[in-house]
């Protein structure tokens, strides 16, 4: 016998006001991949499941107009993988989703619940933070669009407002001379939780960066955008020394815990070492676009 | 809550199951339906013991709510073999002696099956990435990769 509820509306509409009802005995399920683990540890014990997977918006990777993307926030890590164009424009963006667990789980997981879940350790945020994604969220009060970075509040807490439900991110067309990239540092070479992970996202005309957005994960409570270490590369040709104090602001961003991942000593030094070597891959990207 | 009527295909046969709402895929599987070929490991993802697919997607069926599996078609190890006649990869498996105790075995054959499908013709180290969500404690990884890449070479001549 068990009193939990299995609702999978065919609305987002609908899905919100049935998420709103519940007051807060609800979860959201996508790619159920971390919510089926908490039920299944007895972490938690939702009384109606919400399955956002029949709305169409949800599980649709859109084309925009002006060459952008809007990939709903069930869409699996898999179907990323297939899209035809998505890697192309933004291949830091797929890397990161697509470094979340296995094959299987790939075929589940999805960027929204990777974002909404609240691991600081979330493969897909610093890259979409980097890329400077844009998320949309839908509750009873409407509908709202909110810079990425604002969505995690801690470990396990997002800023969604109660029955507010991710919709969809945003991503914007690439210019030419356009590049990102997400390289993550674990102790084996798959399967395993970031120690740090790094997102860059770089433009560059004739070899010097026009815009850069930096984001790191895993050595915060929250994944997070690293400002300074952005500034400290526009305008350079990503010479030593503007590598060094792109790396010196990132290490000035940490405030990692201690664990058996790594210790907060381990952590801030790899981040710097981490952007230094994903602003590689990410400007070799601009530089063939 | 009453019990949720699910239809789908499971092996390509119409299925229809009442489960709880809270019930996994595998536990209606197993305990449900009588398909035990499919294992349960860790309960949690990791192991990939439970793979099956989804409308030919590769997932575990430890993360998938039995309910979620309306109106889909559902792949297991029992329909792998045709008849009396074993999958290529299930024969190379035997004959290379791929497996000892044989847990991890079905989840190793459908994540293989699902694999070559996609790349019919992988180098060694993309059959250790594509099989990197199947954990196997005695077996070893070397005899399963070589008997998926024999495989995969035989399956290439039989196609061509």
């Amino acid at each position: 016998m068990t009193d939990v509820r299995y609702l999978a509306p065919r609305t987002l509409e609908e899905a919100v006001s049935a998420f709103a009802a519940a007051q807060g005995a609800a979860r959201i399920l996508a790619g159920g991949t971390d919510l089926l683990v908490q039920m299944r540890n007895g972490i938690l014990k939702p009384g109606v499941i919400v399955d956002i997977k029949k709305i169409a918006e949800m599980t649709e990777i859109a084309d925009l107009p002006d060459g952008g993307f809007r990939i709903g926030a069930a869409v699996s890590g898999a179907a990323m993988a297939e899209h035809p164009r998505f890697g192309k424009a933004w291949p830091g963006v797929l890397e990161a989703v697509n470094l979340i667990g296995s094959k299987q789980v790939q075929g589940r997981c999805s960027p929204g619940g990777n974002l909404c879940h609240g691991s600081p350790a979330a493969d897909s945020v610093p890259a979409m933070v980097a890329a400077g994604a844009v998320v949309t969220l839908q509750g009873p009060q409407g509908r709202r669009e909110i810079p990425v970075e604002q969505v995690p509040a801690g470990p396990g807490r997002t800023t969604l407002a109660p029955g507010e439900i991710l919709v969809s991110f945003t991503l914007t067309a690439r210019p030419a001379g356009a590049g990102d990239a997400y390289l993550r540092m674990i102790p084996r070479t798959e399967m395993d939780i970031a120690v740090v992970g790094c997102g860059v996202n770089l433009t560059m005309q004739g070899g010097i960066v026009t815009a850069a957005r930096v984001a790191l994960g895993a050595v915060a409570p929250t994944v997070r955008l690293v400002e300074d270490a952005g500034k400290a590369l526009l305008g350079t040709r990503l010479e030593d020394a503007a590598l060094e104090a792109a790396a010196a602001a990132c290490r000035a961003a940490c405030k990692p815990i201690d664990d058996k991942r790594g210790t907060i000593a381990y952590r801030t030094r790899v981040a710097g070492v981490l952007l230094k070597r994903t602003a590689a891959v990410a400007a070799q990207r601009a530089q063939g676009n | 809550m009453p019990k949720v009527h699910v239809t789908a295909s499971i092996n390509g046969e119409p299925a229809e199951f009442l489960c709880d709402p809270d019930k996994s895929m595998l536990e209606v599987l197993r305990n449900t339906l009588g398909l035990t070929g499919t294992k349960e490991g860790c309960g949690t993802g990791d192991c990939g013991a439970c793979s099956i697919t989804v409308d030919g997607r590769l997932v575990c069926a430890c993360l998938m709510l039995a309910v979620e599996a309306e109106g889909t078609e559902i792949g297991t190890i029992e329909g792998m073999a045709q008849g009396e006649a074993l999958h290529p990869l299930q024969r190379k498996f035997l004959e290379m002696a791929a497996l000892q105790c044989g847990i991890c075995t079905p989840g190793v054959l459908i994540a293989a099956r699902a694999l070559l499908e996609k790349n019919p013709d992988p180098t060694e180290t993309e059959v250790r990435f594509g099989l990197a969500g199947n954990l196997c404690r005695c077996t070893g990884y070397d005899k399963i990769v070589r008997a998926v890449l024999e495989a995969a070479a035989e399956m290439r001549e039989t196609v061509a």
